[in-house]
C-alpha cells in the first residue's frame, strides 16, 4: 500500500516557560509511505515512516506508545478525525492498515485539549488524568495480614459492572472525541469502578466530590451528552456511567460532612 | 511541571456554591430550567389551540385575559422568565468553557461518526429559538402589556369583554399570521425548537443521573414524541391561520 501522511508537527510544547498554557506553533505537515503491509498496525507503519525519517536524516515522528497491545492506554493519536481512528472499540495500536485502502490520504494529530497539552508532535501530558485519580481515585487499604479473597462478599452482577468500569485504560480518547473536550466519561468509570464495590465504600462521597473538583480544575470542558466520547472509547464505557456520576455527585454534595 | 497545569482542587466557596458552579452543577441547571420550560411548552400550546376555535376569538381572549389577570399564573409567568433568562446565560457560560478546554481545534475532524449533529448543535438551534422568542414577546406580549397598562393607545385592539375594556388579543395574532413572513418565521423556529428538544429532553434526564435499563428508552421515546409533536401544535396553528384567514 503507498499512503498519503498529513501528520501534526510541533516542536515546541504548548506549555510556555511560565507554565501557562499557549497553542505551540506547529502544522499539518505531508509525508508518503510505500510498500505497506495491510497486517502492519497503525504503530508500526509509523515506525516504518520514521525510519525512512532517521535514514533521511529528519526528525522522526513523536508518538506515545506502549504495550502495542490495546491495554496500556498510552497511543493516543486523532487518526482521520476519530480518536484510535475509524474502528470501534479498539485503540491505535490495535488498528491495521487493513481498514485503509491504497493511495488514502491519512490525518494524523494528537489529542487536543487545554488539559492535554501537547509536548511534542502527536504526544500529548496527560498528568491532568493522574492529577484527577490522586485526588480520590483509590481505596484505603489497612496494613496487616493479607484478608481472604472472599471474606467480603461480592454479587456478581456488581462484580461485573465494576469490572467493565475498570476496563477504562484512562488513554483520553473521549476527551479527544468530545466536542467540549470533557473528561466526564473517564471520570465516571473510575469513580463508578470503585464506588460500586465494598471496598470503596469508606471514601465513597469524598471520593467523588474531590475527582470532580479535580476535573474542573484541570480545565475540561462540561458534558452535552453528544455520546461521542462513549461511542468512541475503546473499551467501550457506556453513557450511563456519566449518569452515574451525576448521581453520585449530588449526593454525595448534599449528604456528604465536607461543608 | 508548571504551576497552573499542577493546581489542587480546594473547596471554594462552600459547599453549595461550589455544587453549582461545578462542571456537573451547571448542566444540572440547564436540565432543570429546560424540563421546565418544556412544561411550560404544554401549557402554551393548550392556550394556543384557543386560537383554532372558531368563535371569532372569544375563547382565545377569555384565555389571554385568565393569564394575564391570575395571580398563579403571573406568579408561574416571573418564574417562567427567570428560568428562560437562567437557561441562556448557563449556556453562554457553558459554551464559553468548553470552547476554551481545546484552544486548539482539529485540522480534520469527523464528528458525524460519533454523534448526531443537533447534539452538537444545541447552541445554534438554541440561537434560532432566541431570535425567535425576541420577535414573539416584542410582538405579542411586549404589545399586549403596553397595552395593558395604557401606555400606547391601541383602540381597534381593545374591546368590550364581558363588562370592562379588554385587550383583544385574538385580532392582532390573527393580523400577524396574515403576513406570510410571520408564519415561516414560526415554522423555521419550530423546526428548530424540535431538534432542540429531540436532544434536550432525553438529555436532561440522563443529566440528573436518570439513566436505567427499564426506563432510558421509555424517556427517549416519550423525548422524541414531545419533539415532534409540541412544535407541530405550535406550527400547525400558523398555518391554518393564514390559510383559513
Amino acid at each position: 500500500m503507498n499512503l498519503t501522511l498529513q501528520i501534526w508537527r510541533q516542536n515546541k510544547p504548548d506549555i510556555n516557560n511560565n507554565g501557562n498554557y499557549q497553542n505551540g506553533e506547529g502544522k499539518m505537515t505531508e509525508y508518503k509511505v510505500a510498500d505497506i503491509s495491510p497486517d502492519m498496525s497503525f504503530l508500526e507503519m509509523l515506525d516504518e515512516l520514521n525510519e525512512d525519517l532517521l535514514k533521511k536524516g529528519d526528525d522522526p515522528v513523536a508518538f506515545d506508545h506502549d504495550c502495542r497491545e490495546g491495554i496500556c492506554g498510552m497511543c493516543s493519536l486523532y487518526i482521520n478525525g476519530q480518536p484510535h481512528g475509524p474502528e470501534s472499540g479498539t485503540t491505535a495500536c490495535q488498528l491495521h492498515m487493513r481498514s485503509f485502502k491504497d493511495g488514502d490520504t491519512i490525518y494524523i494529530e494528537p489529542w487536543r485539549a487545554k488539559a492535554f497539552p501537547v509536548v511534542k508532535d502527536l504526544v500529548v501530558n496527560r498528568s491532568s488524568f493522574d492529577r484527577i485519580m490522586q485526588a480520590g481515585g483509590y481505596v484505603s487499604v489497612n496494613t496487616g495480614v493479607t484478608v481472604d479473597a472472599n471474606e467480603i462478599p461480592v454479587a456478581k452482577t456488581i462484580a461485573d459492572e465494576a469490572f467493565n468500569m475498570a476496563a477504562c485504560i484512562g488513554c483520553g480518547a473521549c476527551v479527544a472525541a468530545c466536542k467540549n473536550a470533557s473528561a466526564m466519561l473517564f471520570v465516571s468509570a473510575k469513580v463508578s469502578q470503585l464506588s460500586l464495590l465494598p471496598q470503596g465504600k469508606a471514601e465513597r462521597k469524598k471520593r467523588v466530590e474531590r475527582m470532580v473538583a479535580q476535573m474542573d480544575e484541570e480545565g475540561f470542558g462540561a458534558c452535552t451528552n453528544t455520546g461521542a466520547c462513549s461511542a468512541e472509547c475503546p473499551k467501550d464505557i457506556p453513557l450511563s456511567s456519566i449518569a452515574r456520576m451525576n448521581r453520585e455527585y449530588f449526593e454525595a454534595k448534599i449528604t456528604s460532612n465536607n461543608v | 511541571m508548571s504551576s497552573t497545569t499542577q493546581k489542587i482542587a480546594k473547596d471554594k466557596k462552600g459547599w453549595f456554591v461550589d455544587m453549582m458552579t461545578s462542571t456537573i452543577g451547571r448542566k444540572v441547571l440547564m436540565a432543570l430550567t429546560g424540563i421546565f420550560l418544556c412544561l411550560f411548552l404544554i401549557i402554551h400550546l393548550i392556550g394556543n389551540l384557543q386560537l383554532l376555535k372558531n368563535d371569532g376569538g372569544t375563547a382565545f381572549n377569555e384565555y389571554a385575559h385568565f393569564m394575564g389577570s391570575n395571580p398563579l399564573i403571573q406568579t408561574v409567568s416571573i418564574l417562567n422568565f427567570t428560568f428562560i433568562i437562567l437557561h441562556i446565560v448557563y449556556s453562554i457560560i457553558l459554551t464559553r468553557m468548553n470552547m476554551q478546554a481545546r484552544p486548539r481545534k482539529y485540522a480534520y475532524s469527523k464528528p458525524a461518526a460519533n454523534s448526531n449533529w443537533r447534539s452538537r448543535k444545541m447552541m445554534a438551534l438554541g440561537s434560532i429559538i432566541l431570535i425567535f422568542l425576541i420577535v414573539h414577546l416584542v410582538y405579542f406580549w411586549g404589545k399586549m402589556k403596553l397595552t395593558h397598562y395604557g401606555l400606547v393607545e391601541e383602540g381597534v385592539l381593545v374591546k368590550k369583554f364581558g363588562t370592562t375594556d379588554q385587550l383583544h388579543l385574538y385580532d392582532l395574532v390573527n393580523a400577524a399570521f396574515s403576513d406570510i413572513i410571520m408564519v415561516v418565521l414560526y415554522v423555521v423556529s419550530m423546526i428548530a425548537l424540535a431538534f432542540h428538544l429531540s436532544h434536550g429532553f432525553q438529555s436532561a434526564f440522563q443529566t440528573f443521573g436518570l439513566n436505567h435499563v427499564k426506563y432510558t428508552p421509555l424517556i427517549k421515546t416519550v423525548g422524541y414524541a414531545f419533539a415532534i409533536l409540541i412544535p407541530l401544535g405550535y406550527a400547525l396553528i400558523p398555518i391554518i391561520m393564514f390559510a383559513t384567514k
